[in-house]
């Protein structure tokens, strides 16, 4: 047995490896031996193997506010963290459905409301929700597919059970770093899958365009497909090459794309070229100035009139993001049994709307207990940690709270499981989530696994690699064939340093 | 392919391929200075002329010594035709555009500008800029040979070719004016031995001393001449590189030889067929500076014609 293993701690929460009495779980077997095999010291070095070659590839992530070196190395970690294949089965199953039931919910509320008229969800709820665009009443994309690409935060509490954190139904990002760190962890540890089946991620980029390509406007031959960015100094730009470039289309911004003749056309070389499908990585307010926010230089003039008229398909649809909205996210359940009239196969975190009076009651009481979260916001802005905050931050959420109480729900504080992480020379563990991603087209797809990051600082629940979390393979195993014996691995050293061929990635 | 990534692409070439010239200027210049008593020690004034930025180098450096020179031509980011500043611009341009070139191209810019990156905390390359100019043009030439070699040669291929074959054209045509200046100033040293000391390294600094010796055996400066400009063959020399622009050029438009459509293909057709058929005696009757100054503002119309002809193009459905 390594070193590294012998003092790993456990702090509490569920370890996604091991159980409170150091034994591997099941389907972490076959790697806990191997890792147990190694020499000491094969972890650091494979750590800056890894290292080495996100840096040469350019794997990176933008930071807004700095001047120079704006872009930060992807950070990883060599461990893998790994997923029973049979209760990746069920998630699998719990994504698929919430997905149909979301993009049910989000024909419905555009066009006959039938989910407000039988009173499921509150009417004033849907209506002030900030991500609602009644710009698309009266429309149906094609194949009635609003959210062609999702990823859906999961984590695990201390009891083992995995709750649905938040939907992310606009644009979802990462997935580009669930295929660069499964490349990585090839090139610089292969050792370690040698044996073992773990469910192979290399398809997305092949199911991203299968999908595009299924929902182009109906009667087009031989669609064109585009990712459209904001630009290179977006901080998910390398994400935006990346698909374009596995799936082999052309990567616009706003300005090379132009409306004529009642259609979106790019500007070649050639001179202008039609486009039918548009994988936008925009926001919907920046789309069309001439439909949304008037001072957008990021969009297309005209883009939404093409769009209603069913002439080109956007994904994910305009208006996709009143579905994510974290008070709607509180009757998703609801959702699922309204329309596919089924109980939700992943559960939510127990959800605290502050609208309704009772909820809101119930939270301004125990502040100290809760997460407070705005509803509209994404990527951890203006949330409020009960537990770890001041009196003074929590007399402010009173406020904040009761001036709008729509903006806000509360969560009960979850103890993220934690997975085994390289700190220094020692395996420590350190919380995790999980953004697996979900395809939705003629059919859905699930990637198997998904973005796990990581909070590198001892304790801490902050996975955003913008505030130093970093990220892991995540392998989905399915144990019976990762039973094979193996012989334990060479403890080579040849550094695949000097080979790398591959390219890209962001956050 | 789109205007804005064929006009990304051609720029990352045309910098990548500047950067491996300046790279060029700093070697031969450091290979003329060695050796005790010779009149070129401490001559790094006339490299700043070679690259065009005399007036730039004036505000931030009092004095042309080699160290401010290597500085400014290696690695100040205020000067954008640094080595610094090419191989930046280069890798933000295939950064941009990191879905159009491939993986292994995308690799070795990152690198290239990794290397230099530690190479600015690296004081001794002032001193010793050999092993950091191999090094450059190595880069240079990985980045060339990888295109070649992992991208189709499409459309995105000639625009990288186009961009940097005018660069290169460009720039031979520099260093064959600032030596020509800096190598027959006096009647009297001509067929000395330093004169052929001299002529090596200018041919050295275009990689073409071998391939020179092959055709015309003895260095004579007009052979010199005659060889950096007007052969056919050798990839470093102006005639091949426009007879490859052009080339390049009417694979991305489909005209057919001895025909055009657009300005640039106007332009480069003309200045390519007028190398064809000119004699080095001629050049030399008209004057040696005189005639690269033409070349160069023939060549920047060319650059801007293509910059009208692609990359602005106004947008009809055609």
């Amino acid at each position: 047995m390594i070193n590294e293993l012998e003092t790993y701690p456990s702090d509490g929460a569920y370890d996604e490896m091991f159980t409170t009495n150091g034994e591997a779980r099941g389907c972490c077997a076959s790697y806990a031996k191997k890792l147990g095999n190694l020499q000491t010291g094969e972890l650091g070095r494979r750590q800056t193997s890894a290292e080495h070659a996100l840096r040469n590839m350019g794997i990176t992530f933008n930071v807004y506010g700095h001047a120079d070196g704006r872009e930060k190395v992807w950070p990883f970690d060599v461990l893998p963290r790994i997923i029973d294949g049979n209760e990746w089965t069920q998630v699998e199953a719990g994504l698929k459905q919430r997905i149909r039931a979301l993009n049910l919910f989000l024909d419905d509320i555009y066009n006959e409301q039938d989910i407000l008229h039988d009173k499921v969800i509150p009417e004033d709820l849907l209506a002030s929700a900030g991500t609602l665009r009644p710009q698309m009443r009266g429309f149906s994309p094609a194949k009635k597919v609003w959210c062609h690409i999702s990823g859906v935060d999961l984590v695990r509490d201390a009891d083992g059970t995995i709750y649905v954190l938040e939907d992310n139904l606009r644009c979802p990002s990462g997935v580009s770093y669930v295929l660069e760190n499964r490349e990585v962890m090839k090139r610089t540890f292969p050792q370690v899958f040698e044996g073992i089946a773990v469910r192979p991620v290399e398809e997305y980029s092949e199911q991203l365009l299968k999908t595009l390509l299924q929902c182009a406007p109906p009667g087009t031959i031989a669609p064109t497909a585009v990712v459209l960015t904001p630009g290179s100094y977006n901080s998910a730009y390398y994400e935006h090459t990346f698909l374009a470039q596995q799936m082999g289309i052309q990567l616009v911004q706003g300005s090379d794309l132009v409306v004529e003749n009642g259609y979106v056309h790019m500007r070649t070389t050639q001179g202008l070229q039609r486009v039918d499908v548009i994988y936008r990585r925009i926001d919907d307010d920046f789309l069309d100035p001439k439909c949304f926010r008037k001072d957008s230089c990021l969009g297309v003039p005209g883009l939404i009139d093409v769009y209603r008229a069913g002439r080109v398909t956007l994904a994910n649809a305009p208006g996709t993001g009143v579905a994510d909205d974290k008070a709607i996210y509180a009757y998703v359940p609801e959702i699922i049994k309204y329309y596919l009239d089924e109980d939700a196969i992943l559960q939510n975190v127990p959800t605290y709307v502050c609208s309704d009076p009772k909820h809101r009651q119930h939270v301004l009481a125990n502040l100290d207990k809760l997460v407070v979260k705005p509803t509209n916001e994404s990527g951890g802005y203006g949330i409020l940690m009960g537990p770890q905050s001041t009196s003074e931050e929590q007399a402010k959420y009173v406020e904040l709270i009761n001036a709008n109480p729509r903006n806000y729900i509360a969560q009960p504080m979850l103890n993220l499981s934690t997975v085994p992480t390289l700190v220094g020379d020692r395996l420590q563990p350190r919380h995790v989530d999980l953004r697996p991603f979900v395809l939705c087209g003629e059919d859905i797809y699930v990637m198997p696994g998904g973005l796990t990051r990581v909070a590198l600082t001892e304790g801490s629940m902050i996975v955003n690699s913008s505030q130093g979390g970093g990220s892991k393979d995540t392998w989905v195993i399915d144990e019976n064939s990762s039973q094979a014996p193996q012989e334990p691995p060479q403890s080579t050293a040849t550094d695949s340093e000097g080979e790398q061929s591959q390219s890209q990635s962001q956050s | 392919m789109l205007s804005r990534v064929a006009n990304s692409v051609y720029w990352l070439s045309r910098m990548v391929e500047r950067a491996e010239n300046v790279a060029r200027f700093i070697d031969v210049n450091y290979n003329l200075t060695l050796g005790d008593g010779s009149p070129f020690v401490n001559q790094w004034e006339p490299l700043v002329y070679t690259t065009g930025d005399y007036d730039l180098f004036k505000k931030s450096y009092d004095t042309a010594s080699r160290e401010n020179v290597l500085k400014f031509l290696a690695f100040d980011r205020d000067n954008p035709n640094s080595i610094m500043s090419c191989v930046m611009s280069a890798r933000e341009n295939a950064r941009t555009i990191r879905e159009t070139i491939t993986s292994p191209m995308w690799e070795h810019v990152n690198r290239f500008y990794l290397m230099l990156r530690n190479a600015v905390n690296d004081s001794s390359i002032l001193y010793d800029p050999v092993s950091f100019c191999t090094e450059v043009r190595n880069a240079s030439h990985t980045l060339v040979g990888t295109t070649y070699t992992t991208m189709s040669h499409g459309e995105a291929w000639h625009f990288l070719r186009l961009g940097r074959l005018l660069e290169r054209a460009d720039k031979i045509s520099r260093i064959a004016d600032v030596q020509y200046y800096l190598l027959l100033p006096k009647a009297e040293d001509i067929g000395t031995s330093l004169d052929v000391v001299r002529w090596s390294a200018l041919l050295r600094s275009n990689s073409a001393l071998e391939m020179y010796r092959r055709v015309y055996g003895a260095i004579e400066p007009n052979n010199v001449a005659k060889f950096l400009i007007l052969d056919r063959h050798f990839p470093r020399s102006i005639r091949f590189c426009l007879i490859g622009a052009q080339h390049s050029l009417m694979e991305i438009t489909g005209s057919r030889p001895g025909t055009f459509r657009l300005r640039s293909e106007q332009l480069i057709g003309r200045l390519s067929s007028e190398f064809d058929y000119m004699s080095i005696e001629e050049i030399i009757d008209q004057g040696m500076h005189e005639f690269i100054d033409d070349f160069q503002t023939r060549v920047n119309n060319v650059g801007n014609a293509i910059h009208e002809d692609f990359f602005t193009v106004p947008m009809r459905v055609e």
